[in-house]
């Protein structure tokens, strides 16, 4: 039992809260309004200052088959052991190249940095290594690196990329603000073959949808394998800003 | 909050109460002590000082800069400036160093042997091994088994544009025969066993006899006709011991039936003149250089 009248009540502004403390609904309601004020400081203004996203050259929506290759990424969960985010120190500059930079994360949703590294960071790990070194890679990493502890994935190779829901993903990224035009969505079934095909007649169109674009039979093998979109996924990443035209704000 | 007037005053500590009382047990007013209230003051003074002296308030068009000036970007780009100084003179004198006679400067060929070490570690263990040893389908680096050259200029130019790869157009190039559908099975299997009698291998020699006669038609004008093979081409020497995907019967027919394309990506887009040069002169030290 509980007895909370006051016998020696405080006077001025400050005994108001009692006001507060004695209504449960007003305390949830204010403490909320409370913390709102802190996420408009923080968040609000990343909308709308113009160094949020810095303006660099080249970065491009995901390919069809990229997009497919980062499904399967999250769907794999390799976020849990490797990160996409080279931090702006002088150690990860050496080792993994340019810093990231936030306009390299404006097509992921959700984005990739994680926060563990188990294995390395892949914010820059396109073109790092041939197509066959990633297939025998993600078959075995041990027959590759012998001190490994990453798991194999050689499953990726049998199973064949279903091109059949490709336009919904696709236009499920344009619907939370990637711009892809309908023309991508239309063709983004045939686009998902066409890129792990390099004899396509889809080859020049291809690459004017999504400039840099290598089109290639990734895993070697027939088919387009979700090997074959990881492997898409993996040689592009990190590649597509012109750093000749990035300048470092002075504000960050 | 308590009042002066009306105090309830707890009979046994003389300290007065909040008036909050359960059951009877009622709850002692006592101050918070002054070192946590101080500290909370502080923190509050520092937290304001802090917003003014770091990137902190989002304005109209950008934040406030902070009158300290501090960036992150310009600390790491002054951080990778000071070692580049650092290393400004030996770096410049290596990328321009002629690597057949690194070995008179001593201190340099330290640094070139020192710095292409960690650029090996960070950039080419992952495929040749962090002890250069290779992998299946990865060359050894470790012994005098070259395909493409192991003096000082075939091993800067594999490194500097790779091989096989689609970025750099000067990447080294050849492309192995699948034969497959061109040799019949009897065919192959008779090259198989030659090339099996040529590396020292158990073979048939019956059959070794008749692939001697398909490996001239066929694969004599890339691996030789001793098949002792072609830096020029890349094609290996097939009569050592030395094996880049296995000599067993198997993999040879394997390779045979369906051939092999090894790819090195291009490093002079990743990598530094100076960190070329040191990665070559370390590369060529590691036992095999010729």
């Amino acid at each position: 039992m509980s007895d909370t009248t006051p016998n020696s009540p405080a006077k001025g502004f400050l005994a108001k809260h009692a006001i507060l403390e004695r209504s449960p609904t007003l305390l949830l309601v204010s403490s909320l309004l409370v913390v709102t004020v802190g996420g408009i400081v923080e968040i609000a203004p990343l909308f709308y200052l113009e160094n949020t996203i810095e303006k660099v050259e080249g970065v491009r929506p995901y390919s069809p088959l990229e997009l497919a290759g980062r499904d399967i990424y999250i769907r794999e969960g390799c976020y849990v052991c490797h990160s996409q985010m080279i931090r702006p120190m002088r150690d990860e500059v050496e080792r993994y190249g340019h810093y990231s930079l936030a306009a390299e994360s404006m097509y992921d949703h959700p984005h990739q940095w994680g926060s563990k590294r188990t294995g390395p960071d892949l914010a820059r790990v396109g073109g790092k290594y041939s197509d066959d070194w990633h297939v025998d890679h993600l078959i075995k990493p041990q027959a590759v690196v012998p001190e490994s502890i990453m798991p194999g994935y050689a499953y990726l190779v049998d199973n064949e990329v279903n091109a059949e829901y490709t336009a919904d993903l696709v236009s499920t990224h344009r619907f939370v603000g990637v711009p892809y035009t309908d023309e991508m969505i239309e063709v983004a079934a045939s686009d998902v073959v066409a890129q792990a095909d390099p004899d396509t007649d889809a080859y020049d169109d291809l690459l004017e949808r999504y400039p840099g674009a290598q089109i290639r039979n990734f895993d070697g093998r027939p088919g387009v394998s979700e090997m074959d979109a990881l492997i898409a996924y993996m040689q592009m990443l990190g590649t597509t800003v012109d750093f000749s035209t990035f300048t470092p704000d002075a504000s960050r | 909050m308590s009042s002066k007037e009306n105090k309830d005053i707890d009979d046994i500590t003389g300290i007065d109460t909040t008036g909050h009382a359960w059951d009877g047990i009622k709850e002692l007013n006592n101050p918070l002590p002054r070192w946590w209230l101080w500290c909370f003051y502080l923190t509050i003074i520092w937290g304001i000082g802090y917003t003014i002296a770091y990137p902190a308030w989002p304005l109209v068009k950008g934040a406030t800069a902070g009158v300290l000036g501090y960036s992150t970007r310009a600390e790491v780009a002054a951080e990778i400036n000071r070692f580049e100084e650092a290393n400004a003179e030996i770096s410049a004198q290596l990328a321009s160093a002629d690597l057949n006679t690194l070995a008179e400067n001593e201190e340099l060929q330290r640094f070139a042997t020192s710095a292409g070490g960690a650029v090996f570690r960070n950039n080419c263990s992952q495929c040749h091994g962090s002890g250069a040893a290779g992998a299946v389908g990865y060359p050894n680096l470790l012994d005098d088994d070259w395909l493409w050259g192991g003096d000082f200029e075939n091993i800067e130019y594999t490194i500097r544009h790779g091989i096989r790869n689609e970025e750099d157009w000067d990447a080294r190039y050849s492309e192995m025969t699948a034969y497959d559908e061109i040799l019949s099975d009897e065919e192959i299997d008779a090259t198989v066993q030659y090339v099996r009698q040529i590396s020292g291998q158990d073979h048939d020699a019956t059959l070794a006899a008749a692939g001697e006669v398909t490996f001239a038609d066929n694969c004599a004008a890339c691996h030789g006709e001793d098949g002792k093979g072609s830096y020029d081409l890349g094609a290996p020497n097939l009569t050592d011991a030395i094996w880049l995907y296995g000599g067993s019967e198997a993999t040879l027919e394997e390779t045979i039936r369906y051939a092999r394309f090894g790819v090195m990506p291009p490093w002079a887009s990743r990598l530094s003149e100076a960190e070329i040069k040191a990665v070559s002169a370390y590369v060529h030290q590691l036992g095999g250089g010729e």
